[in-house]
């Protein structure tokens, strides 16, 4: 019977947000526990910017209660903010700067002496591999480098929180692992991150816990696994290109497989691959098939629908 | 619902001026051409130029009064542009508000940054002016260097309604209306150029309540060296103005920034 009894960093109880006549995010309660990496996930239009605007204290919150450390956004947003940082979806770094100019000027931000920040910069730099830039103009940046000067900034406080609104959106793949590597690193210094993101795989790769959002609801909520146990099948067998005639009425006989046709795509969910791949022997020549398991991409589109949104 | 109360002022607003001011010095050069470059030539080609026909105007000559007007509107001048171009960059291109708005910084803060920010850059403008009516000589008494802080708060009149024009505007062209109707007619009645009396007597009224000529009676005197004409009213009027404005600033900002 281990209890945690250590108040949530963040508790979100029936959090509202209204535009005029629509309701962006309904009511959602979440409580995120200090230390944890806690995701946010959902398609364009979902509520989680204006979820993350309301934690940052940007967004009046029209119904509901929101804290953070304890104390009540949006009356502390402040001294919660000061505690905060924030890694945007587009980067907002001042052109005019240098890279270690755009640190300190953020600094000043927070109220930091110069002699503070003289010892956390080359700190800062060197964690996000930067160092060697320190007196380069932004522009002179690639999108990979702006993206960790971004993180490096939002760490210029030394926050215990930090959120990250979908950190590697449209990065290469060397940079996202960079980036994930130092998410891991600042997990294991003991920071709380808040994160949303598109991609399922960074999501599964870092979340402790995570909720998905779908118009302004959680759909979901708890840790990749067990939510991928809970709701989806173990394994997949996707189809692709034309199906020979009869196979989709006897791949609908078997006990244990959902069918979904996606395009000119067939998944079949099952927890007994084997019998499905068994089914279609005689004709494994003519199908191009591939057996995976299941992850939390098909739950995603399991709980949020597969029609695109915009 | 708009927040309507009354703006918060924290000192936290000092870092947004201070990070204008370390840009502005990375971009010297062109500032300071802008600030000394176009004021002399208007007053070269108008004060000598037109000078030469008119001879003198108020008990001055006409170079000296028009430099002593150009000081104050070029002063309004540097503030609306700052107020508009310079902050909606910072609004909406660079989100550079956005940045700041994630730090302690509130909107209310920002906002009284960027306000006392155009009242300095509007400051730079008159010094930078008076300099050249030094040179030319024009200058009567060394009261005129009142005319530098009475700059900071012409600075900051014109700061709020270029802030308010911003947090209303849906691209850089919506300044065109504020500049043509607006800033443009103010300049050109406000006796800068002319007398307020060359007016028409209904127009002279209607005037006095433009915060231009306001700043051009405090101005004028103290460059020409005659005494100040009424220096209460003058200063009431430009504080009301810079008072609403930033009042006015504030409250459309939060409705820009604050959804």
């Amino acid at each position: 019977m281990a209890k945690d009894t250590s108040a949530p960093l963040i508790q979100a109880r029936n959090l509202t947000k209204r535009f005029d006549e629509a309701e962006v995010v309904r009511g959602i309660d979440f409580a995120i526990p200090r230390g944890v990496c806690f995701g946010f996930l959902g398609p364009n239009g979902a509520g989680k910017t204006t979820t993350l605007r309301m934690l940052m204290g940007i967004s009046p919150i029209s119904a509901g209660e929101l804290s953070i450390f304890g104390l009540r956004m949006p009356e502390a947003g402040r001294e919660i903010r000061a505690r905060m940082g924030v890694v945007p979806q587009i980067d907002n770094l001042d052109p005019d700067f240098t890279v270690a100019e755009n640190l300190r000027i953020y600094g000043s931000y927070f109220g930091l002496a110069a002699s503070i920040l003289d010892q956390r910069i080359p700190d800062l730099l060197a964690f996000v591999e930067l160092k060697e830039k320190a007196d380069v103009r932004i522009g002179k940046l690639s999108g990979g480098m702006l993206r960790r000067l971004t993180i490096a900034r939002a760490l210029v406080n030394d926050p215990e929180l930090i959120v990250l609104d979908e950190p590697t959106t449209g990065l290469d793949p060397q940079v996202r692992h960079a980036i994930w590597g130092r998410m891991r690193e600042l997990l294991r210094r003991g920071k709380t991150l808040l994160l949303t993101t598109h991609y399922m795989d960074e999501a599964e790769r870092l979340c402790d816990r995570l909720v998905i959002l779908d118009h302004g609801r959680i759909l979901a909520d708890g840790a990749p696994s067990e939510l991928i146990q809970r709701h989806i099948e173990t394994e997949v067998v996707e189809f692709r290109g034309d199906l020979p005639e009869g196979l989709i009425p006897r791949l609908e006989q078997l006990p244990d497989c959902r069918l979904e046709p996606v395009g000119d795509m067939l998944y079949c969910y099952t927890r007994d691959a084997r019998a499905v791949i068994d089914g279609i022997s005689d004709e494994r020549q003519e199908i191009t098939f591939l057996h995976r398991r299941g992850n939390l991409e098909d739950l995603f589109l399991k709980l949020t629908g597969r029609e695109l949104r915009n | 619902m708009t927040d309507l109360s009354l703006p918060r002022f924290n000192p936290v607003a000092f870092a947004v001026v201070r990070r204008n001011l370390l840009v502005w010095r990375r971009l010297i050069g062109p500032a300071i051409l802008m600030n000394f470059g176009e004021p002399a030539l208007y007053l070269l080609g108008l004060g000598y130029g037109l000078g030469m026909f008119i001879g003198e105007m108020q008990g001055m000559s006409y170079l000296a009064f028009l430099a002593s007007g150009i000081i104050a509107s070029s002063t309004m001048t540097a503030a609306s542009f700052e107020g508009t171009y310079s902050v909606f960059t910072r609004m909406e291109t660079q989100r550079t508000h956005e940045a700041m708005l994630a730090t302690p910084i509130s909107v209310d803060d920002l906002i009284a940054g960027e306000i006392l920010w155009c009242g300095v850059k509007g400051m730079f403008s008159t010094t930078a002016i008076l300099l050249v009516t030094l040179a030319l000589g024009e200058v009567a008494s060394p009261a005129a260097i009142l005319a530098i802080p009475i700059g900071f708060l012409i600075g900051l009149v014109f700061a709020g309604p270029a802030i308010a024009v911003s947090a209303v505007s849906p691209s850089y062209d919506f300044f065109n209306y504020y500049f043509i109707l607006c800033i443009t007619p103010m300049f050109i009645v406000s006796g800068v150029f002319f007398p307020v009396d060359g007016l028409p007597v209904a127009m002279q009224r209607a005037v006095e309540f433009l915060p231009l000529v306001h700043a051009v009676e405090l101005v004028r005197p103290l460059v020409a060296g005659l005494p100040l004409q009424n220096p209460g009213l003058h200063l009431a009027v430009l504080m009301l103005y810079a008072l609403g404005g930033y009042y006015l600033a504030v409250v459309l900002a939060r409705r820009r920034l604050l959804v």
